[in-house]
């Protein structure tokens, strides 16, 4: 049982409060913006390197450090290169079919990674070195501290949301969008206003959950568009423009990703870890065919 | 023959026979994009899926792969697009009515599901290192016979698929096709089954695709699963037919040999070009420069010339032009 908590079910929490964190700026690109920013992934990736390079520049080498003082920086310096994206891939095209804009970020995708690549090269990084203290709790549980503070921190990124959603003004108008655009302008929503402040809740949580990413595992090129996938599962499960939908289907793909090698039937782990990334695919053509509004009922185009 | 001018044909030829493998991507592409509004973003996936059949079907006996079929090439091509087809069948029933997000979000997932099959199931794919001496058609001829040859393949497939693209294009269903991407309520209400039309589109590109697949499994020789790398067989078709023009199969396949040569030929000018600079490790970054500048080629044609260079015809209505 200890086993399975500690190797399991809290690895597959860890993992799951990063996708949530990432779905929450996918499904809001979908509800407010209308269209599936395939680029999502790359802005991830991107706010790993800006923070990587905070942390050879300052020398900060305590956890605490690097996620309380260098994130936020990095998030903000995101923040700001997306709004520049935003403003020269985007917004031109506005008033142009939805699918255009996926095509544009699915281009942008590709753009943003060269522009990665090309900066820091390829090779694999670590943004947190050396071996990791544990923390034991009541003799059995025992969980990695960088763990705890990855759960820790994306909780409290999620309470953050669930605040500027419920309580203020732009946070109202958001969700006002994203349930229907046009009663939205009605009422004399500015919308311009509600886009620039999707991106930027999109962006600051990409680079925060690219940071526990990276913090959990390592720094590496392809770590946004690893993940791309799980984050587009987790918004359509939770329901697309449903941001607490978004948080739930994140925590049940990232755990039912980690569940699904645990040995259920007989000795061998119940699925070939080489297919890990399959569930959230399959999670996801399952919503598709049974509920394509999600679980919480969100958007069915 | 002059062996600096022996190598510039060569490279020529080889320059128009993955070209037109690259169009006959395209064509398919432009009956999903072009005439049906279907955005698939897992093109890399249908002509892997083409590539891998082919080369399973056609090698002769092999201890690291599945195989030893040695059946014909023409036999092969059909069953790549068949298997093809019934995949895409199955995506489509998803996700075909829900709205064209979902499809492009399933159709990478497919590809990403495929490499993972590819890369785990190594009794029949030979996992990562791949499926080698693949045959290709005319390869007993003399150099360099057999690469004309070959392109010839290619050339008259390519002429093949086309011809039956712009018979469809022109046909009553090309025209419901269209109808359906530009209003699909007002094709509704003519009472046209906008679902099953749009099956029918996804399904031929697919298969249009899984038959480039093919070629290219045969012309390489060799298929592993960086063949079907998302990037160069994804992105690159979509940025072939934005080009070229979208619901057009002239643009599709002069976007396809025009961004192609654009491609291979800045594989050669833009390391140098970096190195004159003085750029450290301008080997590999020039790969990221270009991808970067193709990225941006697409950005400015979606927001300048979102028509292509081939602005999309509509077959006159039959009876109109009529004396």
């Amino acid at each position: 049982m200890a086993e399975f908590i500690n190797f399991y079910l809290f690895p597959g929490l860890v993992l799951g409060s990063i996708y949530a964190l990432g779905a929450i700026g996918i499904t809001m690109t979908f509800g407010i913006l209308r269209f599936a920013n395939f680029a999502h992934g790359e802005t991830m990736t991107l706010g790993v390197y800006i923070a990587w390079t905070l942390v050879q520049l300052t020398g900060f080498k305590s956890m605490a450090a690097i996620l309380l003082v260098l994130m936020p920086v990095s998030m903000m310096l995101t923040i700001m290169i997306v709004l520049l994206i935003d403003k020269a891939f985007y917004k031109p095209l506005r008033a142009s079919p939805v699918i255009i804009l996926v095509i544009a970020s699915f281009g942008l995708m590709l753009m943003i990674r060269s522009v990665t690549q090309f900066s820091w090269g390829v090779q694999l990084k670590t943004i947190l070195p050396g071996i990791q203290p544990r923390m034991q709790f009541l003799d059995f549980f025992s969980f990695p501290l960088k763990h705890v503070f990855i759960v820790g921190g994306a909780l409290l990124l999620m309470y953050a949301v669930h605040h500027v959603l419920t309580y203020t003004k732009i946070g109202k108008a958001m969700r006002a969008m994203s349930d229907s655009p046009e009663l939205a302008r009605l009422t004399g929503i500015n919308t311009e206003k509600v886009v620039m402040a999707t991106w930027v809740m999109g962006a600051g949580l990409a680079c925060a959950a690219g940071v526990f990413l990276a913090v959990d595992t390592q720094v590496d090129t392809m770590m946004g568009f690893k993940i791309l996938l799980p984050m587009f599962a987790a918004a359509i499960l939770g329901g697309v423009g449903k941001p607490y939908g978004a948080m739930a289907g994140g925590l049940v793909i990232g755990v039912a990703e980690e569940l699904s090698s645990y040995p259920w039937l007989g000795d061998g782990p119940l699925l070939d870890p080489g297919y890990k990334q399959g569930i959230a695919f399959a999670i996801m053509i399952a919503i598709l065919v049974w509920r394509p509004t999600g679980l919480f009922k969100g958007k069915s185009f | 023959m002059d062996p600096v001018l022996y190598g510039y044909m060569l490279y020529g030829i080889s320059l128009l026979t993955v070209g037109g493998m690259y169009a006959i991507l395209t064509l398919g592409l432009n009956v999903q994009w072009g005439f049906t509004g279907l955005f698939n973003a897992g093109i890399a996936g249908f002509f892997g899926i083409g590539a891998y059949t082919a080369a399973i079907l056609t090698t002769s006996p092999h201890t690291s792969h599945v195989g030893g079929f040695q059946m014909p090439y023409v036999v092969a091509a059909i069953a790549a697009m068949l298997v093809a087809g019934i995949i895409a069948f199955l995506v489509g029933k998803v996700c075909l009515k829900l709205r064209s997000d979902y499809l492009a979000i399933a159709t990478i997932g497919i590809a990403e599901i495929f490499r993972l099959i590819v890369n785990n199931e190594t009794w029949a794919t030979n996992g990562p290192r791949g499926i080698s001496q693949i045959p290709r058609p005319f390869e007993g001829l003399p150099e360099p016979l057999n690469q004309f040859a070959f392109l010839g393949v290619v050339l008259v497939t390519l002429a093949g698929v086309y011809w039956l693209m712009e018979i469809a294009r022109k046909s009553p269903w090309g025209r419901v096709m269209t109808a359906i991407r530009d209003n699909e309520t007002s094709a509704k209400a003519a009472g046209k089954n906008v679902e099953t039309f749009r099956m029918e589109g996804f399904v031929i590109g697919c298969m249009i695709m899984a038959l480039a697949g093919a070629l290219m499994a045969h012309y390489l020789k060799f298929v592993n699963p960086q063949t079907t790398d998302p990037l160069l067989a994804t992105f690159i078709v979509f940025v072939m037919l934005v080009i070229g023009g979208s619901a057009n199969n002239k643009g599709a396949i002069l976007g396809a040999f025009l961004v192609w040569t654009l491609w291979s030929a800045s594989e050669i000018v833009a390391p140098r070009l970096l190195e004159a600079i003085g750029m450290a490790d301008a080997g590999i970054r020039s790969a990221y420069v270009r991808i970067f500048l193709i990225g941006l080629l697409l950005q400015i044609f979606l927001q300048k010339n979102p028509q292509g260079l081939l602005p999309e015809t509509r077959p006159s209505s039959p009876g109109k032009n009529e004396p």
